[in-house]
């Protein structure tokens, strides 16, 4: 390895375009809903935004596409291939955290905060502010049910949740399935398995829209029915996106697959992929215990 | 492929390029440092401007020169800039420019990321820095931004700088990544973990440390924005939340980041100490099992900093006494410096004095800390100038101090030239001056009540405010002596040798003075400087 010379890329434009498109992103986020929340036009915010969507969604096929390239150049030496792996595997480590966050916020006000409201322990005095609220978890009648109305019901965890723990469950061991024969260098399996790994994950996101859709038209369980709809929709909101982010890139793999891409050695593109997949999953399990089982 | 890049297959030797797209465009770790270095000097400034705004409007009793609610903006913007836009960037400016250096490699391990981690940040603070122009203003609640102030009570603009908030996260993580992706990867060949430099140790933990809570910064601001603008009730009582739960995930991330603020200047000193003393480091393992248990703990004291709010007793005497464990590593800390320089042949050009400086002074910033540690003291300190007086100590002579210190030590190599000595010197010494000045009267006016975040005091303070207010402005205006001895020593001044100081150690010290723009095109033989020290002999 020692007389191997080092691979630094040359100077690069898509770091700079893409830093401008999250600008137009943010921007445009901040001024879209400022202008909803003031019952303004959003019309400008709009535009930016999407502007920054379609630029970022540009340049980021582009910048992974020359990433591509040099790859299958066989630019890439196998140091360069230690360094993404760390880079992937830090970054689902920030991923982890992010959820730790809610489900910190989640233990927490079932746990501690709203036991005090209702007037447990030595933080009871709460109580006093809200005299006669009772804690109960879920929560369903909020101390200010004119301001928060409570949930008018719960989704049944063992319905479409349970189907939906099987369907990324078993997701998870379709994409380990295709990863094996990718190994192989069995292609049509690889595409095989895939194929049933997205469709799986995309079950799930259809199952996951219909129950929201249940929440809301007819459970009364909004993001404004008090703290258990606010961590329900965070909790399983942010992991629909990721599941989202992550059949999408099971999608990119799959054409890749197609057009020949991966060595039978040397795959970490859908490896990295795989291993999202993977922490996908466990944040569902434990979305599954938390959120709707216990 | 192509048109958009062009791919060189292996280092090669091509310098930079011209023009901006240099910096616009570049992949080069040096470059990206230079651009993090300056970026965190103009927001140094631009902070620094608020702190004076503050330090003016408190010169007397009573309401000179601004509004309240703009007294609040500037309190406010002062402590984000400082904290996201000056320390935090200038840390990884230093990063970039020293860790491959200090590792033989040939720059970043993702050179391209690199660039996106640094070029974010002038959009997020160009963001952030226009809510002052907004209707309704910029940000008044402090830079803890605390539920329900920051969130019901919040003036439209707040919604900007959650966004300004994701961006700074955004980049910070991607830049963590990298800086633990080139340590673990990029070493050269023969050097381990224990063998690397303490920077690169104490930024190996602090990469760690901003991968683990800047995504919990971002989880808190979304909730902020959840509450703001959909309906949700975190941090509202009236459905069920808390606003406690706020600072509870605040803080969580909280008091990691003020760890990631101290703990690369934690490896500056130890860098800088025993160059000048001419021997070397008292104890290295020591030194990083310290930094590893003070980023540890970081992660199970953050309620100390709401001692006041309300918490089960339990709760109040777990986060005093895993406080006040803190000071342990740090005592090992302060005990290894100063016993590094016990019979040391020490000498005290400019980057020994900053580091001098930096021990005595962080020290009695500590203990201002542990003071603060004790709750039922802290009923008392909470929420007035002690606090100030406590973190300005950590932050200003603390990691600011630790900057220029490795702002001298370092530019040498940098640049290839000397720096004006005399001059900085002078900048030392008032600076000197003018932080103590400054900031050791505030643990009077603490002590004496007088709270934090107000535009107007009560006639006792007002002796101190004036002293304090004058050692602000003698520390701010010094800062132009700084920054006219940076510039004239990129522009000329006396070529610097490969080492620079007679007591140099480690392999930045054995390229060029400058460097050529990628360091090391193949590993460097790697000899062990630090290897014989183990037994702290």
């Amino acid at each position: 390895m020692s007389t191997q010379a080092y691979y630094v890329p040359a100077q690069s434009r898509w770091p700079i375009m893409a830093s401008v498109s999250l600008f137009l992103i943010a921007f445009g986020a901040g001024t879209l809903i400022n202008a909803l929340s003031a019952d303004a036009g959003g019309g400008l915010g709009l535009t930016l935004l999407l502007a920054g969507a379609l630029c970022m969604g540009l340049i980021l096929t582009g910048w992974f596409g020359h990433v591509i390239d040099e790859s299958r150049q066989g630019l890439y030496s196998d140091q360069m291939d230690r360094s993404f792996r760390w880079g992937m595997s830090w970054f689902i480590f920030s991923e982890v955290m992010f959820f730790s966050a809610f489900f910190g916020a989640l233990f927490y006000v079932r746990n501690l905060s709203v036991p005090w409201l209702g007037g447990e322990g030595e933080k009871g005095v709460a109580n006093m502010l809200w005299q006669g609220f009772e804690a109960t978890w879920p929560l369903m009648k909020t101390p200010d049910m004119t301001a928060y109305p409570g949930p008018g019901g719960l989704i049944d965890p063992l319905h479409l949740p349970l189907v939906n723990t099987l369907l990324l469950l078993s997701s998870s061991v379709t994409v380990t399935f295709a990863h094996y024969r990718l190994k192989q260098d069995r292609r049509p399996q690889v595409i095989l398995w895939l194929l049933l790994t997205i469709a799986l994950g995309s079950a799930f996101l259809v199952f996951q829209a219909v129950e929201y859709i249940e929440a809301y038209h007819e459970l009364g369980l909004t993001l404004h029915a008090g703290i258990y709809g606010a961590t329900f929709f965070i909790l399983t909101g942010f992991h629909g996106m990721h599941v989202t982010l992550g059949t999408l890139m099971l999608i990119i793999i799959l054409l890749r697959v197609i057009r020949g891409h991966f060595e039978p050695d040397h795959h970490f593109g859908f490896e990295a992929v795989s291993w999202y997949w993977h922490f996908v999953d466990v944040v569902w399990v434990g979305l599954f215990l938390f959120v709707y089982l216990l | 492929m192509g048109s958009l890049e062009q791919s060189v297959h292996s280092t090669g030797h091509h310098g930079p390029a011209t023009g901006i797209t240099r910096w616009l465009y570049t992949t080069n770790h040096k470059d990206i440092g230079t651009l993090y270095l300056f970026f965190s000097l103009t927001m140094f400034f631009i902070g620094g401007c608020m702190a004076l705004t503050i330090r003016a409007e408190l010169f007397q009793p009573g309401l000179q020169l601004v509004r309240p609610e703009f007294f609040n903006q500037m309190t406010t913007s002062h402590g984000l800039i400082m904290v996201f836009g000056a320390v935090m960037p200038a840390f990884v400016g230093l990063a970039n420019w020293l860790i491959p250096m200090m590792i033989g490699a040939p720059d970043m391990a993702l050179p391209r990321m690199n660039n996106w981690s640094f070029w974010i940040l002038p959009f997020a603070f160009t963001m952030m820095l226009s809510t002052l122009l907004m209707e309704g203003g910029g940000p008044n609640f402090g830079w803890t931004f605390y539920a329900p102030l920051s969130t019901t009570y919040a003036p439209p603009s707040v919604t900007f700088f959650i966004f300004a908030v994701h961006m700074m996260g955004i980049s910070s993580i991607m830049g963590a990544i990298n800086v633990i992706a080139t340590i673990l990867n990029m070493r050269a060949p023969g050097m381990k973990l224990m063998d690397m430099p303490l920077f690169v140790w104490t930024w190996l933990i602090t990469a760690f440390l901003l991968i683990a809570v800047m995504p919990v910064l971002a989880g808190v601001v979304t909730m902020m924005l959840m509450d703001i603008h959909f309906g949700t009730s975190f941090f509202d009582a009236a459905g069920g939340g808390d606003p406690v739960l706020f600072q509870h995930v605040f803080w969580f991330f909280g008091h990691p980041e003020v760890y990631i603020m101290i703990l690369p200047a934690f490896g500056v000193v130890s860098e800088i100490i025993p160059t000048f003393a001419r021997k070397r480091l008292f104890g290295y393992t020591s030194m990083v099992y310290a930094t590893a248990s003070i980023a540890i703990l970081s992660f199970i004291v953050w309620a100390h900093h709401m001692f006041a709010v309300g918490m089960p007793l339990a709760g109040e005497l777990f986060f005093m006494f895993t406080t006040m464990l803190i000071a342990v590593p740090t005592g090992v800390k302060v005990f290894n410096w100063v016993a590094t320089m016990y019979r040391g042949s020490m000498t005290f050009e400019t980057p020994m004095l900053f580091a001098l400086a930096f021990v005595v002074l962080f020290t009695i910033g500590g203990f201002s800390g542990l003071m603060l540690a004790i709750a039922p003291a802290d009923f008392q300190y909470h929420d007035t100038y002690f606090v100030v007086a406590h973190f300005h100590y950590v932050l200003v002579p603390g990691s600011i101090f630790a900057l220029m210190a490795a702002t001298y030590f370092w530019l040498p190599k940098w640049t290839g030239h000397m720096y004006n000595e005399s001059m900085a010197k002078l900048h030392f010494w008032l600076s000197f001056i003018g932080v103590n000045i400054t900031f050791f009267p505030m643990h009077f006016l603490g002590l004496a009540g007088m709270p934090r975040r107000i535009p107007d005091y009560a006639l006792q303070f007002a002796d101190f405010n004036m002293v304090a207010t004058f050692g602000a402005f003698l520390f701010g205006f010094s800062q132009l002596v700084f920054v006219y001895n940076i510039i004239s020593c990129i522009r000329s001044g006396r070529q610097a040798t490969d080492r620079v100081w007679e007591g140099s150690h480690g392999l930045e010290w054995t390229l060029p003075s400058p460097p050529p723009y990628h360091s090391f095109t193949e590993p460097p033989v790697f000899t062990h400087p630090y290897k014989e020290n183990d037994r702290g002999v």
